[in-house]
């Protein structure tokens, strides 16, 4: 990747956290996740998926699926930077006047199947990914999963069945952020070692840092990693990327800040200082 | 019979997908005409449902086959959320629903079904009688727009329905003023029987198969009440969100009194056993509904009941 790629890349993941940024008022939403995912969508719209704002309803074209989907701030910002939703709707975040809400939904252009209930666009993507195979289309399907969503058994079927069918034109991708709703995912549900489990159920793994645009064009260059195999990428990640004052917190999963906070937020993301916040965490599932 | 319908409704309809969550029984020949638009996800009922709405995504219709109890209560929040909230027509077929799981026990017993799948917005409900009913609803229930789900009754029968069904409407099968029969799947076997013993003993009965339950025939519900003093509602389900419950919400809607007897399982699981057993334990069978309805015993001979067919 050369310099002038790396640096649009950064600029426009910083873009999309300002957008999250400014979504986690009035009501609030899911910042946490919502910043640890937002490399890897910028990536995945920008570099990987052959989506653009003309080809969204094309029946040949790859398919993004958001399973744990209260990531959705990044993908609402990365639309928004793809020129697919103006930016003056995200001010409707949580009005019935739009379909801007805490879990993506189809009624926002660009985003191909409504989810929150975790586990269940890991079979969905499964079943895209079957008829890509029936038609004979060489589109691919990728699917973020979080990494506290692995502990419902849904994503287990689906693996164990994209694997039976030999789906290699589907790509898991984990956000390994390291955290579920309350705590730190190791303290709760033990995942690791997760590269082994995904590799016991016959799937080809690849890890690297979510966060390094030149981990993620690796990653990504040369997929499927085994012909009639599913590759699964973990992305190491951090909860609250870019927010030094959030990051890495069980205590900061769902924020609804104040517009004071947000203002010195905004500055934190751009280097300037760290913001002392007084807002408590909300928790709601 | 099914089976052969379904082959030759696939061959001409591309976007017809058979899936199944290793579940056989009923089309154990298809794997080899459909090739790959045949799909067996094996025991993983969730996942199955998610993978049909993938796929509907792209335009296909799947049929989807797994035990009712599996497919309506294991897979429920799949069907309400990847297949309801999204109107996918993704359509169920229910295996060996009500008192067809016979031998199996409480945990294969589809009693419920009806009840949770009419709750879900946008999902329709069929209830065929037999082998035959099946045939002359299952082409309307494949091309409709909405996800359906199919209490499947796949029984031979020398009853002759009427061949027209739209969906939302009743088979009339006859007319009485004294007592009418409302019923629907499996029970319309033995609602034949009581229906016989009823007029037998001088009564005029109109017998009612409410093979679409949702939506269901409303019109002809409210104007029932006119024409006949007292309705039995029929039902190998649970009185709570069957047949029994939806004859009230349409009674209560239009402000019409009449009295319901409702012929149901109340708070309980059937005793397993084989199926003729079954029916005489619970009180389901003909002749047993008859005279229930008419308070005293008869010489009635209740007819041999056929056994139910094994289903994995």
């Amino acid at each position: 990747m050369n310099e002038i790629k790396l640096k649009k890349l950064e600029q426009t993941a910083l873009r999309v956290r300002e957008h999250i940024i400014k979504l986690s008022t009035d009501g609030g939403c899911f910042v946490g996740a919502s910043l640890s995912a937002t490399d890897l969508i910028v990536y995945l719209y920008t570099e990987f998926l052959n989506l653009n704002p003309t080809n969204l309803d094309d029946p040949d074209r790859d398919y993004l699926f958001l399973s744990k989907g209260h990531d959705v701030p990044a993908l609402y910002g990365t639309l928004v930077e793809m020129g697919v939703l103006e930016a003056e709707r995200l001010q409707n975040h949580l009005s019935t006047n739009d379909h801007i809400y805490w879990h993506p939904n189809t009624q926002i252009s660009g985003i191909e199947f409504h989810s929150g209930s975790l586990g269940h666009l890991p079979a969905v993507s499964v079943g895209v990914a079957m008829d890509l195979k029936i038609s004979g289309s060489q589109n691919r399907v990728v699917c973020i999963l979080g990494d506290g969503e692995l502990n419902e058994g849904s994503v287990w079927e689906a693996v164990m069945v994209a694997h039976a069918h030999k789906l290699d034109n589907l790509i898991f991708v984990v956000d390994r952020n390291n955290f579920q709703a309350n705590m730190a995912t190791e303290d709760l549900i033990p995942l690791e070692p997760l590269v082994d489990k995904f590799e016991a159920f016959g799937w080809e793994v690849c890890r690297i840092d979510g966060h390094n645009f030149l981990d993620l064009e690796e990653a990504f260059a040369d997929l499927p990693y085994k012909k009639h195999k599913p590759s699964v990428i973990i992305a190491d990640t951090i909860r609250g990327k870019g927010l030094p004052s959030i990051e890495a917190r069980a205590d900061r999963w769902f924020c609804n800040f104040s517009s004071t906070e947000i203002e010195q937020l905004l500055q934190e993301l751009h280097g300037e200082h760290t913001t002392t916040l007084v807002s408590e965490t909300l928790v709601v599932r | 019979m099914y089976e052969e319908l379904l082959k030759n409704i696939a061959i001409d309809d591309e976007r017809i997908v058979v899936m199944t969550a290793e579940n056989r029984a009923l089309i154990r020949n298809l794997p080899s005409v459909l090739g790959k638009r045949f799909i067996d996800t094996g025991i993983t009922e969730q996942c199955m449902v998610g993978a049909a709405a993938g796929l509907a995504l792209r335009g296909r219709v799947p049929v989807l086959h797994a035990l009712a109890s599996f497919l309506s209560m294991r897979a429920f929040e799949f069907v309400r959320t990847d297949a309801g909230i999204p109107n996918l027509p993704i359509k169920l077929s229910a295996f060996i629903p009500g008192f067809l799981s016979d031998g199996n026990g409480p945990t294969h017993q589809a009693v419920e079904d009806v009840s949770l799948m009419r709750g879900i917005p946008n999902m329709q409900v069929f209830a065929p009688a037999n082998e035959q009913d099946l045939a002359i609803m299952l082409p309307e229930i494949l091309a409709s727009k909405h996800p359906a789900y199919i209490r499947i009754c796949h029984r031979p029968t020398s009853f002759q329905h009427q061949k027209h069904f739209e969906i939302g409407k009743a088979e009339v099968i006859a007319e009485g003023t004294d007592i009418t029969l409302l019923t629907y799947g499996f029970m319309l076997e033995q609602t034949l029987i009581a229906a016989e013993i009823l007029r037998a003993e001088g009564k005029s009965v109109g017998i009612v198969n409410l093979r679409s339950l949702k939506p269901i025939d409303e019109a002809y519900l409210v104007d029932l009440t006119q024409k006949t003093d007292l309705l039995v509602t029929i039902e190998d389900h649970f009185v709570t969100g069957g047949l029994y419950s939806i004859v009230a919400e349409i009674f209560l809607k239009n402000q019409i009194q009449a009295p319901v007897l409702p012929i149901a399982l109340f708070e309980k699981w059937f005793k397993p056993a084989r199926l003729q057993e079954v029916l005489e334990y619970e009180g389901f069978t003909g002749k047993q509904i008859a005279e229930r309805i008419l308070g005293y015993h008869t010489e009635a001979i209740q007819p041999h009941i056929v056994a139910s067919e094994f289903a994995e």
